[in-house]
């Protein structure tokens, strides 16, 4: 079993206590569609469990997060430093507490510097990098500690785009809660929509009619479809390769520019409602949709042919930035990282989603390497896309007339717990919900791919040498804003 | 090496010529909602983002759109507000001041009041936008015979506006052709072009950027977070919008604002330049 996620809940009004959910999946492929929870009641005056992450290593970030936002002490944590809220934070505040009014404004105290983990020694240099970088990407702390040009450790500080929405999302209505759940990451907004949906489907027990699930699945292949093309472009802005960043932006923008036909919104944004989707797909779309697929996969197999075809750019990301496959199981890595370092798991199959769930195809081929570089996660992409593209066909294929969308029940019942698990273009993402009585978000918690992720790519920099560090970053490429939220 | 320069003879050119040229978004794409005085007009709460507002007179019930906080997800303009609310085609609504980017239309009134109804119908800083672009675009030639040179600067967005800044840089847009250019240093920036809410744990180093930009500068918000504070609102984690925290000088409304949107509000901001230097 790998730890999926864990959640805490502020339960002192109706139970007296806190609770913290650990949920765990099976980890090997073709394994039943399930989850594991372990509940643990935690006593509001003494707010302590014990700390898993000395033997479940994926718990680090999680059990520093509760404590941060729930007061909830790990005891025996190896690195109980502040994750979520940055310095000046007052003590004995915890905004995801029920008590903690989430629309104030709290006063920045004064702060000693942040305790970044450090090497000394003789020829040991500290280089720090971030928040706000030299380009137009998400803002974190990078401090590498190196010798020369390599990377001796790499103390990553995140969390600067906090905005505190799993908070901002409690009390609202289900319907408007989905519209802050899709917009909590630009790039995976149909994934992060669709898993909410799910969750919030799943405790209102509506079934969602076929070609409605279709529609989902089309969107979201279309989604990992213009984020891996991107992906390898950046890859190749990386590694210096121009020809190949410009194709890669000429592909995707092509891509997005159908996203904005289809859906009216470059990133797909309010094509997905609860209970189905909103707009449907005509004749005259599905064509547009196949010519510009069919172009997409002419003009990535080019792209690839000449990055294959050129010494100097394999040199780049052969045996570069390396996660091995013991590292990603016990991290409980998700999406292309995990894949390229062996790792045979994949949402879409394991926790059948969307149309996956429904009409849909039942051969998902899943890509797996075991390189674990630079090269591997790079490859999979390609062989990602390309199996987008086929689905997408599949997909439309089994089109038939039909609703768009199932009646969500007012209110939905509360108390029941929705958890769904998507594989964005990132990997898994796991949502988690559950509604008050009166039907409205009373605890919503979304553990994204880039979440698990992000601890992977501080190891796999450490087999590199600080120069190669924006290939390797590229070559995961994380979200900062579904990892901070 | 002769194959790439084969491909790319093949592939030609694939600039768009906006804004020379106008840009016609596709048919299902969700610009500025107009909303017409009537009796249908959506109550607040339809709106996922408090953009919707409305106040009672004696003239009647009034409804007014905030542009900077709409996220344009259409949900009021959807059964049974249909007839009172429209996803127009508008995107090139960017704004040097915030209240230019309200709409406030009278809904139990169906004649036009003159004043502020008349200027909502006719979609506020409308009336000399055409003139403004004509006159940013030559701005740009006149003044910045030189380039415009921008640091950008998330402040806790969700990529999305990032994405489409980058998207600027690409053979598409490809935003150099304007003389407009992303640079590393803020040392070496005309202004900066902020996407997000202002996050709590970037505040600091949002001010520390903006500071080390050169005076004369200008401060672009882009997207409704920026604008406004957007889905993410004000709280502990959120100080909703970049103007609590910095002078802003340009508005750009949009969930993100599609990159020709984005593209005419640094044209307005450009215009913005040469009064704050001539001051």
């Amino acid at each position: 079993m790998a730890l999926a996620t864990v959640v805490a809940t502020d339960e002192e009004a109706t139970d007296g206590d806190l609770k913290v959910r650990y949920v765990f999946e099976p980890t090997s492929a073709g394994t039943p569609d399930r989850f594991v929870t372990l509940l643990v009641s935690v006593d509001p005056t003494r707010p302590e469990v014990p700390s898993l992450t000395a033997t479940v290593p994926a718990a680090n970030w999680h059990e520093r997060e509760m404590q941060d936002l729930f007061g909830i002490v790990p005891v025996g944590h190896p690195d109980p430093r502040t994750l979520v809220v940055h310095d000046g934070w007052p003590r004995g505040v915890f905004p995801l507490r029920k008590a903690f009014d989430g629309s104030q404004h709290v006063p920045i105290e004064p702060a000693v510097e942040f305790p970044h983990l450090v090497a000394e020694g003789e020829g040991v240099f500290e280089i720090p990098v971030g928040p706000i970088h030299a380009g137009i990407i998400e803002p974190g702390h990078f401090r590498f500690t190196s010798v020369g040009e390599t990377v001796l450790h790499l103390d990553a500080r995140l969390f600067y785009t906090h905005r505190g929405l799993e908070k901002r999302i409690e009390g609202l209505s289900p319907l408007d809660a989905f519209h802050v759940a899709e917009r909590i990451c630009g790039v995976c907004s149909v994934a992060h929509g669709l898993g909410y949906c799910e969750a919030l489907e799943q405790i209102a027990g509506v079934e969602v009619p076929a070609r409605a699930r279709l529609v989902r699945s089309i969107a979201l292949e279309l989604e990992r479809l213009y984020n891996h093309v991107g992906d390898i472009g950046n890859i190749c802005a990386g590694a210096s390769f121009h020809y190949g960043a410009a194709t890669g932006m000429r592909i995707k923008e092509r891509l997005q520019q159908l996203n904005e036909q289809v859906a009216g919104h470059r990133f797909l944004r309010d094509l997905l409602v609860p209970g189905g989707v909103r707009l449907d797909l005509s004749g005259t779309l599905l064509a547009v949709i196949a010519t510009s697929l069919q172009e997409t996969r002419a003009a990535l197999d080019g792209l690839m042919g000449r990055i294959e075809a050129n010494p100097s750019i394999v040199d780049r990301l052969d045996d570069t930035g390396i996660l091995s496959n013991q590292a990603a199981v016990d991290l409980a890595v998700a999406g292309v990282a995990a894949r390229a370092s062996g790792v045979d798991r994949d949402a879409r199959r394991d926790h059948p989603h969307a149309a996956f769930a429904g009409a849909g195809p039942r051969d998902l081929r899943v890509a797996t390497a075991s390189e674990g570089d630079v090269m591997a996660r790079m490859t999979i992409r390609a062989l990602e896309a390309r199996e987008s593209i086929r689905l997408v066909g599949e997909l439309v294929r089994r089109l038939e007339p039909g609703r768009l969308q199932a009646e969500i029940p007012e209110p939905v019942p509360g108390g029941r717990i929705g958890i769904a698990a998507i594989e964005s273009p990132r990997g898994e993402a796991v949502h988690w919900l559950r509604l008050d009585a009166d039907g409205r978000v009373e605890r919503y918690h979304l553990r994204s791919p880039s979440y698990h992720n992000w601890p992977a790519v501080a190891l796999a920099a450490e087999t590199a040498i600080v120069p190669d560090f924006p290939l390797v970053n590229k070559s995961f490429e994380l979200c900062y804003s579904c990892t901070d939220r | 090496m002769l194959r790439i320069v084969m491909n790319a003879l093949r592939t030609g050119v694939v600039t768009t010529r906006y804004p020379a040229e106008p840009s016609v978004p596709p048919d299902r794409f969700r610009g500025a909602p107009v909303l017409r005085p009537g009796s249908h007009l959506p109550p607040p709460a339809v709106c996922p983002t408090g953009a919707i507002t409305e106040r009672t007179d004696e003239d009647g019930r009034h409804v007014a759109l905030d542009l900077a906080r709409c996220v344009f997800c259409g949900r009021c303009a959807e059964d049974p507000w249909a007839d009172a609310v429209t996803m127009g085609r508008d995107f090139e609504l960017a704004a040097r001041r915030r209240e230019d980017l309200r709409l406030e239309v009278i809904a139990d009134d169906p004649t036009p009041r003159p004043g502020a109804g008349q200027a909502a119908l006719s979609m506020t800083p409308a009336a000399d936008r055409d003139a403004e672009a004509a006159r940013a675009s030559s701005e740009i030639r006149r003044v910045l015979g030189r380039s415009l040179h921008l640091r950008h600067l998330d402040a806790g967005s969700c990529n999305a506006c990032d994405w489409e800044l980058t998207a600027l840089l690409n053979p598409v847009y490809d935003i150099r052709r304007l003389g407009i250019d992303f640079v590393a240093s803020p040392r070496h920036a005309d202004g900066v072009i902020v996407t997000g809410p202002v996050t709590r744990n970037l505040e600091t180093a949002v001010r520390r950027t903006f500071d080390a930009v050169p005076d004369p500068r200008v401060v672009i918000a882009v997207g409704a977070c920026a604008a406004s504070g957007g889905i993410v609102g004000e709280g502990y984690a959120s100080a909703g919008g970049v103007d609590r925290v910095l002078p802003v000088d340009v508005y750009i409304p949009g969930c993100p604002p599609r990159p020709e949107a984005i593209i005419f509000g640094i044209l307005v901001a450009v215009g913005r330049l040469d009064a704050r230097r001539a001051r």
